[in-house]
């Protein structure tokens, strides 16, 4: 990758934090999940499958495996 | 059919803009209704169905029926067996490939219609780092019973999504405005990837890599790194929760 510096910064440690330092809590909340889809259920259910299985809010896929919908 | 399929939890479905078009590669089996020869299939293949092709998205699609331009990278023949044969397709988001093997029937004469699909790549997310359900079920599980390390290899945060969409890195200072929805002030900047082009959709980062953002850059890399003042980029999705860093006092 280039870059284009405008300046050099320092970052104060008190605030933030590196995203490999993330709880596992966090981690769940803001993260993407490769999933080697299986024949037989359809992309959706694989997708609220796992939203219930971490309890979170709400999952989303990209691209659907099946050929009704989208393709992307 | 099976394969690669990209599953983004709570705040990560921010991402579906930056994750809708990505390049797909998929592993397939055609089933030609009458046999062909082999060279012939490979010359009508790579003289049609390689590079922009026309399609006609399928009757039982989501999107209108219109004719469209979509883009094969590549389209090999791995083996074939009498009537059946083994595929690798790579193409742009949005080609219907049920439709592609069936058009590439009607081309030979013969017809052929797809028995087996497997998606084995979309953008960076690749079979072999793929994890089946039961594996993803395992390591739920390892972490209640207090083994974390299974679900750290599988969930994979935000900022390593996307690879594909440039990045700008912002000031601890700048932060928080940004979070608040305010957008990037090129003063706010400390480093430009390159090829940055207006209207692009870009992520905004922190020094400690933390994505903060997705915005639309107002600048090209080289206006963002030379003008003294200005929006650089629109803020559009806040990732990062407000108050993570300090608000800037005046």
């Amino acid at each position: 990758m280039e870059w284009l510096i405008r300046s050099v910064e320092e970052t104060d440690e008190s605030y933030g934090k590196r995203p490999n330092e993330r709880t596992i809590e966090e981690l769940i909340r803001n993260s993407v999940i490769n999933v080697d889809k299986h024949a037989g259920p359809t992309s959706h259910q694989i997708t609220l499958w796992i939203r219930d299985m971490f309890g979170v809010k709400k999952a989303g896929h990209s691209g659907t495996l099946e050929i009704e919908e989208i393709p992307e | 059919m099976t394969g690669v399929l990209p599953v983004a939890l709570e705040n990560a479905t921010k991402l579906m803009p930056a994750l809708a078009h990505l390049e797909k590669e998929y592993v397939g089996v055609m089933h030609l209704h009458k046999d062909v020869d082999e060279d012939l299939l490979k010359k009508v293949i790579a003289e049609k169905f390689v590079g922009k092709i026309m399609q006609i998205p399928p009757v039982r699609s989501a999107v209108s029926r219109r004719p469209r331009i979509r883009e094969i990278k590549f389209f090999d023949v791995l083996e074939k067996d009498g009537k059946d044969v083994l595929f690798h397709v790579a193409c742009e988001a949005g080609t219907y490939i049920r439709k592609l093997i069936h058009d590439i029937g009607q081309a030979l004469g013969v017809g052929a219609h797809m028995t087996e699909l497997r998606r084995i790549r979309a953008g960076c997310f690749k079979e072999e780092d793929s994890h089946p359900l039961v594996e993803i079920r395992d390591a739920y599980e390892f972490w209640k019973e207090g083994d974390e390390k299974m679900l750290r290899k599988i969930l994979i945060p935000v900022e390593y999504a996307i690879p594909h969409v440039k990045k700008v890195f912002v000031k601890d200072t700048a932060v928080d405005s940004i979070c608040h929805g305010a957008p990037v002030f090129v003063t706010g900047i400390t480093r430009i990837q390159k090829g940055i082009e207006r209207g692009e959709l870009v992520a905004i980062y922190t020094l400690k890599e933390e994505l903060v953002a997705l915005g639309i850059a107002k600048m090209s890399s080289e206006e963002m790194f030379k003008r003294k003042k200005g929006v650089a980029v629109r803020t559009d999705r806040v990732f990062m929760e407000r108050g993570t860093y300090p608000r800037l006092k005046r």
